[in-house]
């Protein structure tokens, strides 16, 4: 991968999106040092300077992944911290949280620091990893983690994902203990006796295909417990990977009432429908599964209105022989770094169901915010950590060329309108080899 | 004439004409299984593998009869317990049972879809013995063929199927082909073994027997599996038999007599009491018999066909 | 157009012809007793009904008749590019001891009656098998002779004969077609 210093560079008649500063304008930026020196249209050639003409592209505040398996330690192959952050800086992504279902699971300190050690080592540091470690022992629902010391180690927030935090009581002491230094407690929602032996979705696709279901029910009894228990708690919630209509609901409501509860989704939970798993294709096979028409239309409206806060990949790599078996026994989960802005673009952005600046807000402002990271601006005297992207570009997915360790993607092949360019943070930049616009 | 696919993996989505096609075959193949020698030899040379991924004692003996009376050459194994992977995956399985120059593979495979992926990855052509809840196309030929010689029609005829639907391979082919050669199409369970939208595929949902028998030509009784989550579906197979068991009593309520049909093997006195499994409007055991017929018209029409 | 090349029998000669052919079976069995008659189908069919009515007026007593498809014993069943249809054997009778009789329209290759001779041992063991056609066009490919024939022609390997049956094709009629002739009817 072919990471550049971003000592004095300048990225000209580019279109910044920053809804934090209220900007979105064609412009120019001179970074200096990894800093934006100016931004301007008359910027004179510095002496110097690296001129990248950016006609018809974005640049915004680094998009932020905030559900990302990196897989290590464990699982490295799979993925490693450094070939997920190098997916990461290719789809676009200058930031990623990565979730705790590792082995050994991240629920001890020493696991924190390693990765966070094991990501400023890789693409020359240009993707901030901020772990988010478990709320039990081991993920086994049983006894809490130490959340105290994750935290202070550099956990952001904390789940069992992969899992669903499934007692109530461990939920309930999970978002008491956590609020006393302010972090989030992400569940993943499903109930597990209702879900036994689940391999997709429950209904008429399942039902012709005698594939065991998931009914979309058992997500949404895990969400309206956890809402109640939110409000009781006064702890900050977050859904995982939310895909039911009903769950949009639930959320929508939690809102109205003014609790502490927010939400992601997928790009394959609002571009994908059940219907998909007609092929026997396991990377059709993801948890939660995809979902009816119905619930994609019910995702897609709580995009627009704002009910849903977060667009979140769920990557999950598995190496090729683990998907290469009977729909049943393949593992859940497919890769999404480097596919995100296209199928954001396409399904979302070029269908006038959000704008950019929406766009913007659901991958970079609101995850951040989530997780009580830093605001990221597009402006004079800050630190570069900006995602480029063209909007217009027309591309096919070529899994061969992703630079994730994995290929896991219901994707390849799909033609897509809206390609990350590239991505600069921390004083290094990467400009995406495949682009057109590179 | 030929088949549309080179496969057999389901009866979704088949034309009519080639049920009709494997069923006139099936019945030239009826004849042969009445001569004192009942060998033929069409598909001498031909090399067969049964790779039955799922215990099945009759499925497997039928389609290794099928086999042997076309003169094929037949290999096979089968590998009980419906566990993940056991260390060699299902597609090393099938690239070395290819390797060894297989002309046809017949599978069984607890995994809805592990046919269609196989057929996906190997030559050979693939016969779905059934998968998972998914298909078992042959069962629901049989079943066709057998309604066809006893009514000499299946158009127009009621047929239902009785018990855990949820599950069943059997009825989900068997909705496929009946409504493909417009039969009317009924199925009567508990609530809990009724999945989800099945009404989309134009069939009449009843929950009690006594609703659907005075309409009914044929039941076609399912077999409940015993070890099947006990207490999730339905409380016990006391409360089943009761409620679903197809008795001489409950028959006595239809005007014309039923015709009666399993695909074995039957739990006796659970979802089929015996009198009316072995009584003259049984044709359970026919259906064993045209079960050999059938495989044979598949494995013919397939091999000859390519 | 391919055209006629020359009509071998019209109806009278084949009526002719095939009244000879069942006086012929049973001079040489000395009589109907012990005879069944097989026609292969298709045409062999009708050809094998005639005969067995021919009998029946001469003897008065019809002898057994049977219907053999041989779909299953040809040896050129796999590579074909039209699977054949299956059209099904019907021999209700037993043919052990019998001295039973194939009937056919076309003696060319052999290979048919081959695969007729496969068909009747899965069935039984008759006393003696005898073949009677219409045509002998020559060509043989395998060491098999016909008992009983209308009339050999002699042909060239790329002349094809078609043998037309009131039956199945409306008139009856046995005529010899230059090569590549697409005029429907039995071709061999």
């Amino acid at each position: 991968m072919n990471i550049e210093r971003a000592s004095n560079l300048i990225l000209r008649n580019v279109r910044i999106v920053d809804p934090l500063s209220g900007v979105d304008k064609i412009t120019s930026i001179h970074i200096v040092d990894g800093s934006i020196k100016a931004i301007g249209s008359s910027l004179s050639a510095a002496k110097g300077a690296v001129v990248r003409e950016c006609e018809g592209m974005v640049a915004a505040p680094g998009f932020f992944d905030m559900h990302v398996h990196l897989r290590e330690p464990g699982f490295e192959h799979k993925e490693t911290v450094e070939t997920g952050c190098m997916s990461a800086a290719a789809g676009g992504f200058t930031g990623v949280s990565c979730m705790p279902n590792t082995n050994p699971a991240i629920d001890d300190e020493s696991v924190v620091r390693m990765i966070r050690a094991k990501a400023r080592d890789a693409v020359g540091g240009l993707v901030d990893v901020h772990p988010i470690a478990a709320v039990s022992l081991g993920r086994k629902g049983e006894r809490l983690a130490p959340l105290a010391e994750l935290a202070a180690a550099g956990a952001v927030a904390f789940t069992d994902d992969g899992d669903p935090v499934h007692d109530a009581e461990i939920m309930r002491r999970a978002l008491e203990y956590a609020s006393m230094f302010n972090k989030p407690i992400i569940q993943h929602a499903q109930d597990m006796p209702m879900t036994r032996g689940g391999v997709m979705n429950e209904g008429f696709c399942s039902t012709e295909l005698g594939l065991p279901g998931m009914p979309g029910a058992a997500e949404d009894v895990v969400i309206a417990r956890d809402i109640t228990l939110s409000g009781y708690t006064g702890g900050q919630y977050h859904v995982a990977h939310m895909s039911t209509g009903g769950a949009v609901e639930l959320i929508r409501m939690a809102k109205s009432r003014g609790l502490r509860v927010t939400c992601e989704v997928t790009p394959h939970h609002f571009v994908l429908t059940d219907d998909a798993v007609r092929t026997f294709d396991t990377n059709t096979k993801m948890n939660p599964p995809l979902r009816s028409a119905d619930d994609v239309a019910a995702i897609l409206a709580g995009l627009k209105d704002g009910t849903i806060d977060v667009i979140a990949t769920d990557h999950a790599p598995h190496s090729y022989d683990e998907k290469q078996v009977e729909y049943q026994a393949a593992p859940f989960g497919i890769i999404g770094l480097e596919t995100a802005i296209g199928l954001t673009m396409t399904a979302l952005v070029h269908k006038k169901v959000i704008t950019i600046e929406r766009m913007v807000q659901l991958l970079s402002v609101n995850p951040r915010a989530i997780l009580h990271l830093p605001e990221i601006r597009v402006t004079e005297g800050s630190m570069a950590n900006l995602t480029l992207f063209h909007p217009d570009e027309q591309w096919v997915v070529d899994p061969s060329r992703f630079y994730s360790r994995s290929r896991n993607t219901p994707f390849g092949g799909s033609s897509l309108k809206g390609r990350p360019v590239g991505a600069i943070n921390n004083g290094v930049v990467f400009f995406h080899p495949h682009s057109a616009a590179s | 004439m030929k088949l549309k696919s080179r496969h057999l993996l389901g009866l979704r989505g088949m034309p009519p004409e080639d049920i009709r096609l494997i069923l006139d075959t099936a019945g030239s193949f009826r004849e042969v299984l009445d001569r004192p020698i009942k060998k033929v030899p069409p598909l001498q040379g031909k090399t067969i593998a049964n790779m039955f991924f799922e215990n099945s004692t009759r499925t497997r003996l039928s389609f290794e009869l099928a086999e042997r009376r076309l003169s094929a050459d037949v290999l096979g194994f089968q590998s009980g317990g419906s566990s993940v992977s056991k260390g060699e995956s299902l597609k090393d399985t099938a690239r070395n049972i290819e390797a060894m120059k297989v002309d046809m593979v017949v599978m069984r495979h607890w995994a809805s879809g592990a046919p269609h992926y196989l057929s996906g990855v190997i030559e050979a052509a693939v016969i779905n013995a059934g998968d998972g809840a998914h298909e078992h196309p042959t069962q629901a030929l049989l079943d066709l063929f057998t309604i066809q010689e006893k009514f000499k029609k299946v158009e127009g005829l009621h047929i239902c199927l009785v018990g855990d639907i949820l599950h069943s391979r059997v009825a989900r082919s068997n909705i496929y082909g009946l409504k493909s050669l417009g039969a009317k199409v009924s199925v009567c369970g508990p609530a809990t073994m009724i999945p989800r939208g099945l009404e989309q595929l134009g069939v009449d949902v009843y929950h009690h027997l006594d609703d659907v028998i005075p309409s009914v030509d044929v039941l076609n009784v399912l077999r409940i599996q015993l070890e099947r989550d006990a207490g999730r579906f339905f409380p016990s197979l006391r409360e089943y038999h009761q409620t679903y068991g197809v008795t001489l009593r409950r028959l006595s309520r239809a005007e014309r007599p039923v015709t009666i049909m399993h695909p074995g093997p039957i739990n006796r006195d659970v979802e089929l009491s015996a009198d009316v499994a072995d009584g003259e409007h049984s044709v359970i055991l026919r259906q064993v018999l045209n079960g050999v017929a059938v495989r044979m018209a598949v494995l013919y029409l397939l091999a000859t066909g390519n | 157009m391919r055209a006629l090349k020359g009509t071998i029998m019209d109806e009278q000669s084949m009526d002719r012809t095939v009244t000879r052919l069942a006086h012929e079976i049973l001079e040489h069995n000395k009589g109907a007793s012990n005879i069944v008659i097989v026609g292969i189908r298709t045409r062999g069919e009708f050809l094998a009904r005639r005969i067995v009515e021919k009998i029946r007026k001469v003897e008065g007593v019809a002898p057994d008749l049977g219907f053999l498809d041989i779909t299953l014993y040809r040896d050129d069943l796999h590579g074909k590019l039209e699977q054949p249809e299956m059209k099904g054997t019907d021999i209700l009778f037993d043919i052990s001891g019998k001295d039973l009789v194939i009937v056919d329209d076309v003696l060319y290759t052999g290979r048919t009656i081959r695969a007729a001779l496969d068909g009747l041992v899965a069935l039984g063991r008759p006393h003696s098998i005898q073949l009677a056609v219409l045509v002998d066009r020559g060509h043989r490919q395998l060491p098999i002779k016909a008992d009983y024939v209308g009339k050999n022609v002699a042909t060239a390997a790329s002349e094809s004969i078609r043998v037309h049956l009131n039956e199945v094709d409306g008139e009856d009629s046995v005529l010899l077609m230059h090569p590549d002739s697409d005029e429907r009817g039995s071709a061999q």
